[in-house]
């Protein structure tokens, strides 16, 4: 005898933005009547950190997090206690997407230290006999089209040469080469491809790879300052061996969904991204250029 | 049962005719017939009409606007019913390729249909390049494969899945089972083994999507793909290609097909959903199965390698109709662009490959990316010659000519893209691209050359052929160059003033290969252009070359195709065979094919030539050919031995038999008979021409009686004679018996026409001593039958040439019926059967009909019996006897049924003879009266006789018995009536 608890919103993509109403059903599926001490439905919306244990040490890393925020939360009890026929029953539900006083909606984002979530969770209490049941479901924020500021084309050129490197042990060593190209824009659209394009001009030594990684850089502050930590959120190659001399390769790269997010800046934390380009040479060497963009919803 | 007893009891009487008194024209009524009765009856306008009807009562109007003649639309649909022909070829691919195909298949609406098949028809499909590549582009080398999926190894998990901890270990185990680590590569494999491999993964992927594992399908398409990059054995390399690119097709319509089926889709004004229409628009999607497509893109957007991304995002490219109709060009230009990226020249190549075939389907009108693509590849060209490819090259041992013929498959199929229906200033515009950025490259000018049309290649072949000449000789091998060149002149025809000059420029070049198998690939294609636009001296010139080129060193021992090409090149464009024996190379040419059974197949391709091109030429007696195609002929016969299939036998007899009636010396009767002597002494292994020379000497000697009219001279006569000799010596040495029968019959009655009497029995003898010989079965169109029925047919034709023989002096009355009748009765009849009675009751016929005063028939000059004797009583009593004999064994059979109890067959005989004694004896003889009641009585003693059959026979005896003298049938019809009343 299992009862299958679900919880299903009317929107396929699962996207709401501030302002709307959440509207679903719960769906209660069940071979025999269920008895149970009332159905009750949390919408919570909550932004996570989590210092990384690079920054301010281990135990403090465990112990100290910090706590987390509350954007939004909101119960609603869905069924007084009482029996549920068996089979099919829907029971539909309605929750207005509006923050806690003071605090704005950030878009759903899933980090390593940062976590912007939102969820719906469905809890059906039953008699000490029996365990509860307890179904959640994320549903995902984006900003409304209006309230936020639009991706304005910020188009870079880059050259990448020997001597516009950093950080090299020996200079000797580097072989000579050009790689020359530009961005379309370091502001983008996250709903749209980072987009630009590459030329190796020349190349002393063959390539092995060019690849485009992009990074989320995010910084919590607490009481002992802030930790800033970046990571790869993912790597995608787009010249893939000796790649020809002179030829224009497109730069290209979706932006993943729920791992990215527009750029945020709160007084707690921030999250913001940069695109790597890396050249790999045949002996594994590699050169990079940095880029930091800004991400916008439009 | 015990009145049979008086039926033995008989003496026969024939009876006598007055033939010129009943001899009067018969004739059916006639009737003008205005149609030819076998037509079809079916009259297509009416039925067109109703299935137009039928069309636009059951459908929207849609169908009836859009096409311009809905008359025609409605009939073509109304054939596609009833033509199961049709339905065959249409599914003649094998069924993976099939599936393949069928996600290529257009959306059908009918403005695209249109476009769509214009571009077939100009486009070679994809399916038949595949085979050729997986034909061309093998290996011997070891392969491996790099995979999770395979077993071999996979670590099985075999583990009840109680709790749920036990369930996510599970699973986590089966992630790990796809992670890097677990990624086995397979060593050492075979070119088989790799393909058997492949296969597997295929059936992998099928499998895991068939069990809903929709992530391990997509791991596995990736991992195929990433096999992509992989050029290890890079002579094996195009058919990798096709081999990955095949599960990728397949990959990419199950995902679209799902996607497809799965869109819950409500039909305007229903409730329930179904499934999207094959045509659908992207606003009949719902936003849920937008929402999967999107997942889809956006999960392998995220694959991290470029090539593995690039092909699955081309393998699920015709998914992107889910969500937008303008995507495809948009997404095929990014993706054309992205390939820059893969650095590897022939892995790039065939992606962009790829991309153009996944275009083609997608998309119909736009064609810009197709030639994007090319342009790509030519500004890329240097890299083909760059130091790190030739580094791979040297470690491969692959020369560098071998390594540019890889590309040739993926540039063909690009460069076609872009040349299907171009118009020629495009050819101009790519040809000075290629100058430009890859000076003169061979393979570029290769693969325009088989790209564009041929029309416009012809009309610049000079340009081309200085281009060809100056490309360099490293690289890509010259004489394919001059081999392409070939193969589009052979399709078109360059101006009629440059086609001399084009044919030495280019024969200066090729007749300086050294390579024997180079240059006869280049001379197989090029003899096409010599023989259809020169005389037979350049051709032989030209055929000399060949022979000057293929000596040296026993080359031609590895060239025969090519050469069996050149000879029916020839062959097809030579309309008349004397220039071809004239030729003094042409014959040599025919001496380089030493293997035996290759020699033979040229022969009958020269033979089948001979017999079928020139069917509307006159029949040859030019003495060159002749002895040529003996020549030829020999050849074919002396290679039939005991081992040889029937099939072949068949095949070469019917050859040499077409060539033996193809002769003709016209009105030189000796010459042509003489021919034939030859030809006898020349082929004496196969039956079919000694049958064939049976039959043509028989016509000869007809024919000359023809010409003389009927009146021999001495000479004529001497030659008719001849020729009976002729066959009768011939005959013989056939194996079939049935055959010899035949000929037999046919000669004697061939001489008794040309009056040689001797000829004539001793051929109708030596007939007669064959009939116990017959086999018990013969073959009638491929089925074993019993050989009596054709044996009782081949004795009635006997037996009415029999009636104008007339009785050799020497002889007694009527031996040829004697003898016959004597192997009748020695023949080893079935026991229960009726046909020796059959056969008595035919020589009844025969022998009432031989004792009438003046036979029905006669010979023109021959005189039959009935003048030799002039209806002597002693004959007459002679035949009576005869008559008597075989009536007394007729009889006895009938009893021989009755004791056996086969009262069918008893009745059934005894009411065939019946009619023979009341229409052949002589029913004033009260004793044949008798008989003939008796005869009746038994036919109808145990009721196995049709009544109707019964009671038209009586219908026919009163009809007589109205004839004048038809008193006595009066009288025999009274007593059968008591008999049955």
């Amino acid at each position: 005898m299992a009862i299958n608890l679900d919880i299903r919103v009317k929107k396929a993509n699962k996207v709401y933005h501030e302002g709307e109403k959440i509207t679903g059903v719960i769906l209660v599926h069940s071979g025999s009547d269920v008895k149970h001490d009332g159905i009750s439905l949390t919408m919570e919306g909550t932004v996570n950190l989590q210092l990384s244990a690079k920054n301010v040490g281990i135990f403090e890393a465990f112990y100290n997090s910090v706590k987390p925020i509350q954007l939004v939360s909101c119960t609603l009890d869905v069924a007084s206690p009482g029996k549920i026929p068996a089979g099919k029953t829907e029971i539909p539900f309605e929750f207005p997407l509006t923050p806690r006083p003071n605090r704005t909606l950030y878009e759903t984002y899933h980090g390593v230290f940062v976590n912007i979530q939102y969820l719906l969770r469905c809890e059906m209490k039953r008699n000490f006999l029996a365990k509860d049941l307890l179904k959640v479901a994320e549903f995902i924020v984006e900003y409304k089209a209006s309230s936020y500021e639009k991706a304005v084309p910020h188009p870079v050129n880059f050259s990448i040469t020997p001597e516009s490197l950093h950080n090299v042990k020996d200079k000797g060593r580097i072989p000579r080469f050009l790689v020359t190209g530009h961005l379309d824009s370091t502001m983008c659209c996250v709903t749209k491809p980072f987009t630009g394009e590459l030329i190796v001009e020349h190349c002393e030594v063959p390539i092995k790879s060019v690849e485009l990684q992009l990074v989320r850089v995010e910084t919590c502050g607490c009481a002992e300052g802030y930790a800033r930590d970046a990571t790869e959120i993912q790597n995608i190659q787009i010249g893939e061996g000796n790649v020809p001399c002179g030829m224009a390769i497109p730069i290209y790269m979706i932006f993943p969904r729920l791992f990215t997010c527009p750029t945020l800046s709160t007084s707690n934390f921030k999250v913001e991204f940069e695109v790597n380009i890396v050249v790999i040479f045949q002996d594994d060497h590699l050169i990079t250029e940095n880029f930091p963009v800004v991400l916008t919803r439009y | 049962m015990s009145t049979s007893k008086p039926l033995s009891l008989c003496e026969w009487s024939c009876q006598i005719y007055d033939y010129p008194a009943n001899r009067q024209k018969r004739q059916l009524s006639w009737e003008e017939v205005s149609d030819h009765p076998l037509k079809p009856l079916v009259v297509t306008v009416i039925e067109s009409r109703v299935t137009r009807r039928t069309l636009g009562g059951s459908t929207t109007s849609s169908t009836g606007s859009s096409t311009p003649t809905p008359t025609l639309e409605s009939l073509a649909a109304a054939l596609e019913g009833t033509d199961p022909l049709t339905h065959f070829a249409r599914q003649e691919m094998d069924p993976l390729s099939k599936m393949a195909a069928d996600m290529w298949e257009p959306v059908p609406t009918d403005q695209r249909k249109s476009k769509d098949a214009l571009l077939d028809d100009v486009i070679e499909p994809w399916a038949t390049r595949k085979s050729a590549i997986l034909n061309k582009f093998t290996t011997s080398e070891k392969l491996s494969i790099v995979t999770s999926f395979l077993s071999g190894g996979e670590k099985v998990v075999v583990k009840a899945q109680s709790s749920v901890v036990d369930k996510v270990k599970n699973r986590l185990e089966q992630l790990d089972d796809f992670e890097e680590g677990s990624v086995r590569q397979m060593m050492d494999l075979t070119q088989q083994e790799y393909m058997h491999r492949i296969e597997q993964l295929n059936q992998e992927l099928v499998q895991a999507w068939n069990h809903d594992q929709r992530v391990k399908a997509l791991k596995i398409a990736i991992q195929c793909s990433k096999l992509l990059v992989d050029t290890s054995v890079i002579q094996f390399y195009p058919s990798k290609f096709v081999l990955i690119t095949d599960i990728l097709d397949i990959f990419g319509k199950l995902v679209y097909d799902r996607l497809r089926t799965k869109a819950e889709y409500y039909i305007p004004g229903s409730k329930t959903p179904t499934s999207l229409p094959e045509s659908f628009t992207p606003d009949m999607v719902p936003e849920s199965a937008k929402e999967t497509c999107r997942n889809w893109f956006y999960k392998i957007a995220s694959i991290r390698e470029l090539v593995p991304r690039l092909y699955v995002e081309m393998a699920i490219l015709k998914s992107y109709s889910f969500l937008t109709s303008s995507e495809f060009s948009q997404a095929l230009l990014r993706l054309t662009r992205m390939i820059r990226g893969i650095g590897d020249p022939l892995v790039a190549v065939y992606a962009h490959c790829y991309l153009c075939r996944v275009g083609m389907a997608v998309t119909t009108g736009d064609r810009e990316y197709i030639k994007e693509n090319f342009y790509d590849f030519v500004a890329s060209y240097n890299q083909l010659f760059s130091p790190s490819v030739r580094a791979e090259l040297n470690r491969q041992k692959v020369d560098l000519s071998t390594y540019l013929t890889l590309y040739t498959p993926a540039l063909d199929w690009i460069l076609q893209g872009v040349a299907a229906n171009a118009p020629e200033k495009l050819l101009v515009e790519i040809l000075t691209r290629c100058k430009e950025k890859c000076n003169n490259s061979a393979l570029l000018l290769n693969t325009i050359m088989a790209a564009f049309k041929p029309s416009y290649i012809a009309a610049r072949a000079l340009q081309f052929i200085e281009m060809v000449s100056a490309c360099d000789e490293e690289g890509f091998p010259q004489y394919l160059l001059f081999r392409t060149l070939g193969l589009c002149l052979a399709l078109a025809d360059p101006p009629a003033e440059h086609r001399l000059q084009i044919l030495n420029d280019v024969w200066r070049v090729v007749s300086r290969l050294t390579d024997a198998g180079h240059y006869v690939s280049c001379a197989e294609v090029w003899i096409q252009f010599a023989v259809r636009h020169f005389s037979s001296r350049e051709v032989n010139t030209f055929l000399g070359d060949i022979i000057r080129h293929m000596t040296p060193e026993r080359a031609y021992e590895h060239h025969y195709p090519q050469l069996q090409a050149v000879v029916n090149k020839v062959l097809t464009h030579t309309r008349d065979f004397e220039s071809l024996f004239t030729m003094d190379k042409f014959l040599p040419l025919l001496d380089l094919f030493q293997k035996e059974s290759i020699k033979v197949e040229v022969c009958k391709s020269i033979m089948d030539a001979f017999t079928h091109n020139n069917v509307q030429q006159e029949p040859t007696n030019d003495p060159v050919i002749i002895n040529a195609l003996m020549f030829i002929c020999r050849v074919m016969h002396d290679s039939v031995n005991a081992l040889t299939v029937d099939d072949e036998k068949r095949q070469i007899g019917n050859l040499i038999s077409g060539f033996v009636k193809k002769v003709d010396y016209g009105r030189d009767f000796e010459q042509q008979l003489s021919f034939y002597v030859e030809a006898r002494s020349a082929f004496p292994n196969l039956d079919s021409v000694h049958a064939q020379l049976v039959q043509s000497v028989n016509r000869l000697s007809v024919e000359t009686r023809r010409i003389v009219k009927g009146h021999h001279t001495r000479k004529t006569a001497a030659f008719v004679r001849a020729c009976a000799a002729y066959c009768y010596i011939t005959i013989p040495s056939i194996t079939s018996v049935q055959t010899r029968l035949e000929l037999y019959l046919l000669s004697g009655e061939v001489a008794l026409l040309n009056q040689c009497l001797g000829q004539v029995d001793a051929c109708l003898k030596a007939a007669l001593s064959l009939v116990p010989g017959l086999p018990r079965t013969i073959e009638v169109d491929g089925k074993q039958r019993s050989s009596e029925p054709y044996l009782i047919s081949y004795l009635c034709h006997f037996l009415s040439t029999l009636l104008v023989v007339p009785d050799s002096p020497e002889q007694g009355v009527l031996y040829l019926t004697r003898g016959l009748l004597n192997v009748l009765q020695q023949y080893a009849w079935e026991p229960t059967s009726n046909a020796r009675c059959v056969v008595y009751l035919h020589v009844l016929d025969m022998l009432s009909a031989a004792a009438q005063e003046t036979y029905l028939y006669h010979i023109e000059k021959v005189d039959s019996n009935d003048i030799l004797y002039g209806s002597d009583p002693k004959f007459i009593s002679e035949i009576n006897k005869m008559c008597s004999v075989l009536l007394e064994e007729i009889l006895s059979h009938l009893k021989y049924l009755n004791t056996n109890e086969q009262f069918q067959k008893q009745a059934s005989l005894a009411m065939d003879l019946f009619a023979r004694v009341v229409i052949r004896g002589d029913l004033k003889e009260p004793s044949m009266t008798t008989l003939a009641i008796n005869l009746w009585n038994l036919a109808h003693r145990h009721g196995h006789i049709d009544p109707k059959l019964s009671a038209r026979t009586l219908e026919y005896l009163k009809k007589k018995s109205m004839q004048p003298g038809g008193n006595l049938y009066a009288d025999l019809v009274k007593k059968l009536h008591m008999q049955t009343s």
